[in-house]
């Protein structure tokens, strides 16, 4: 019961979401945004009412914004250097790893862990607050898009495809093998969460002292169940943040130049343009908000190892997510990557609606094994197809008058 | 002399496409470079603008030698160029492939929309008025709210004119105006090539197949065969020179002369 009705939100925030970003008209905008919120309600209400275990369901909702959130951070990144500038980056998954290593390390604790050889090491974390692992996730992120950057940024464009795949797999090595940095495949536990311990009403036998911000003694108020709220908060906060931002940049001349670049790189050359350093911000940009990413996840899931780098999710899904909302259009960015989440996270809900077992006239089928798997890939693929093949400049395509804000 | 030309050399493998080729263009002038296919014209245009390096010898632009530069340097310097076939903005309206153009602009600098938007939205409201007068001396107006790639193959040229025109540029290099070019909007784009250098003093220096172009709006005429300059002179020079007859316009012009 709990997961039709969690199905339901899902379906009717997607939507709610689909009719805000596209319509015109002020009102109408309205009528969507209150409709999609009395919807809501009314589903919450009834599923209430039908003794659904609430707590379930509404933290089935509020993993589904968090995570779609992280994704839809990711597809604005990509939209910056594939969507405005053309820039064939297939290693997002490269610098969202990179954003959760080095924000984990520097917020972790230091933990002693056991070597090869049975040995104790210490594995040295910096211990420090959660804004510097962010700001060092985005500055880690950043410098390895200048690296990659100036190796190939002044050749054809598919050296950058080649680059950043290459990129994404030796740092996944790196991660999988500096044991004494990132102790390796077992992947690192427990990473802090924000303001935790200021805002977590303790629980046990004794409980923490009040939390000290600043010198000021603040009780702790948010059972540990609601505190998934208040960093969905932090994602909401950072994808507006970086909305905001982008919006402002690719609606400027520096967008319009971006643009150029990405239609006809000569021809923008000719014109007096400095291609390079504008692909060149444009990478960094769309790193810069990757690492961001990488870092909001790491503390989020608290748990981290090398299969952050992991392409089928962390650069196909994105891309998948990016040209299905609408290349070259930052609304479209976020649409797309809540309306693929909305499809890839609750293909894992049809475990709980298929029999365990299937008998086929080829044999028995394990569902959960051998054809969940399948079935997730299947829909992202076919969703893909139907919007390239109906819509193929995305659900919210590219805007005609991008960079001319003036009213004439 | 605005552009000089000094024994330049550009070799691809084993063919030398410029051959110690030196030329010169007066200020104030349209200057033509006509030559059979393979002279190496757009070879030179490619090697003054920098989008090709050259093997040995040198290109002086306004008294500053500017061999080797990047292309986006020489543009600031005032030389700007069009290519053989038009190279739209595609997926970009007529009036962002103008407003696209003019160098420096404040807000092409990553920070400035974020902390000067004033000042960013005072000149693009500008550089809006300037693209209005350009699009309406090049009678595009009523298309600028048309992508580009959705030119005709004439309009599209009149776009790449008036791409350049937006630069304030003291020398325009054209590659091929007149091709695919009808002839009623081939007569407008003279008329505007004309006017461009009679009143703003833009020099220009175009490489054309169209004779009747050629001898109607080109003084001088320079022409260049097997990557070297054959000779420079009047239209009426060049027409009567019989090295140039050989090399290039054979029958058809010598005869409608005799």
């Amino acid at each position: 019961m709990s997961q039709i009705i969690s199905l339901l939100l899902v379906i009717i925030s997607v939507a709610g979401l689909a009719i805000l970003l596209t319509r015109k008209s002020r009102s109408s905008r309205w009528i969507a945004f209150v409709g999609t919120l009395i919807a809501l309600g009314l589903t919450v209400l009834i599923g209430s009412l039908l003794d659904a275990p609430s707590e379930s369901m509404f933290s089935f909702l509020v993993d589904f914004l968090m995570l779609g959130g992280t994704y839809a951070i990711l597809s604005l990144g990509l939209n910056v250097q594939w969507g405005y500038t053309g820039l064939f980056n297939i290693g997002v998954a490269g610098f969202f790893g990179v954003g959760a290593y080095v924000s984990t390390i520097l917020v972790q604790d230091p933990i002693n862990v056991v070597g090869a050889g049975n040995e104790s090491i210490t594995v040295h974390f910096f211990n420090l607050p959660f804004v510097v692992g962010l700001l060092g996730a985005m500055a880690a992120s950043g410098i390895v898009a200048v690296v990659v950057g100036f190796a190939t940024l002044r050749l054809r464009s598919d050296y950058l495809a080649i680059a950043t795949i290459g990129v994404s797999e030796i740092l996944r090595l790196i991660a999988t093998n500096e044991r004494g940095i990132t102790i390796g495949n077992r992947g690192i536990e427990n990473i802090p969460q924000p303001l935790h311990q200021c805002l977590v009403i303790p629980v046990g036998a004794n409980p923490a002292p009040p939390c000290d911000l600043f010198g000021i003694k603040i009780p702790q108020f948010i059972s540990l169940a609601h505190y998934d709220w208040f960093y969905f908060l932090i994602v909401l906060g950072f994808l507006l943040i970086a909305f905001l931002a982008l919006e402002r940049i690719s609606r400027s001349p520096w967008g319009r130049a971006l643009r150029a670049i990405r239609e006809d790189e000569d021809a923008a050359l000719a014109l007096g343009k400095n291609t390079f350093r504008f692909k060149m911000q444009s990478l960094i940009v769309g790193a810069i908000i990757m690492g961001g990413a990488g870092s909001i996840v790491a503390h989020m899931v608290k748990f981290i190892d090398p299969s952050v780098f992991d392409p089928l999710q962390r650069t196909f899904l994105v891309w998948v997510m990016l040209i299905v909302g609408g290349t070259g259009n930052n609304k479209g960015a976020i649409f797309g990557a809540f309306l693929m989440w909305a499809i890839w996270s609750t293909t894992s809900r049809l475990n709980d609606i298929l029999p365990p077992t299937l008998l086929t006239p080829l044999g028995k089928i394990d569902v959960a094994s051998q054809l969940f798997g399948p079935i997730r890939i299947m829909a992202i693929v076919i969703a893909l197809e139907v919007i390239l093949l109906y819509r193929p400049r995305g659900l919210i395509a590219e805007e005609k008058h991008t960079s001319t804000k003036i009213d004439h | 002399m605005q552009l000089s030309v000094q024994n330049l050399v550009k070799d691809f493998g084993g063919l030398r496409a410029v051959d110690r080729c030196s030329l010169e263009v007066r200020e104030g002038t349209i200057t033509g470079l006509i030559g059979p296919n393979g002279a190496g014209k757009t070879t030179l245009f490619n090697l003054i603008t920098g989008f090709y390096k050259s093997d040995s010898g040198r290109v002086i632009f306004e008294d500053t030698d500017v061999t080797g530069r990047p292309p986006y340097t020489l543009f600031r310097q005032g030389l700007c160029r069009t290519f053989q076939i038009p190279r739209e903005f595609k997926e970009m309206t007529v009036l962002e492939n103008l407003m696209l153009v003019p160098a420096g602009q404040c807000g092409e600098r990553i920070f400035s929309p974020w902390l000067q938007p004033g000042r960013v939205k005072q000149e693009e409201r500008e550089l809006f008025d300037k693209t209005i007068a350009t699009l309406e001396f090049v009678n595009l107006i009523h298309l600028k709210d048309e992508y580009a790639r959705n030119l005709s193959g004439g309009q599209k040229k009149l776009l790449e004119l008036a791409r350049a025109m937006m630069a304030d540029p003291t020398m325009i290099l054209l590659d091929e105006p007149g091709a695919g070019v009808n002839p009623t909007l081939l007569k407008k784009l003279m008329g505007y090539i004309e006017r461009l250098c009679a009143d703003r003093g833009i020099t220009f220096f175009l490489i054309e197949h169209d004779m009747d172009l050629v001898m109607a709006l080109c003084n001088p005429v320079i022409v260049m065969s097997e990557g070297k300059k054959l000779m420079e002179g009047t239209p009426n020079e060049v027409r009567s020179d019989q090295r140039v007859l050989d090399a290039y316009l054979g029958g058809q012009y010598a005869a409608a002369d005799r």
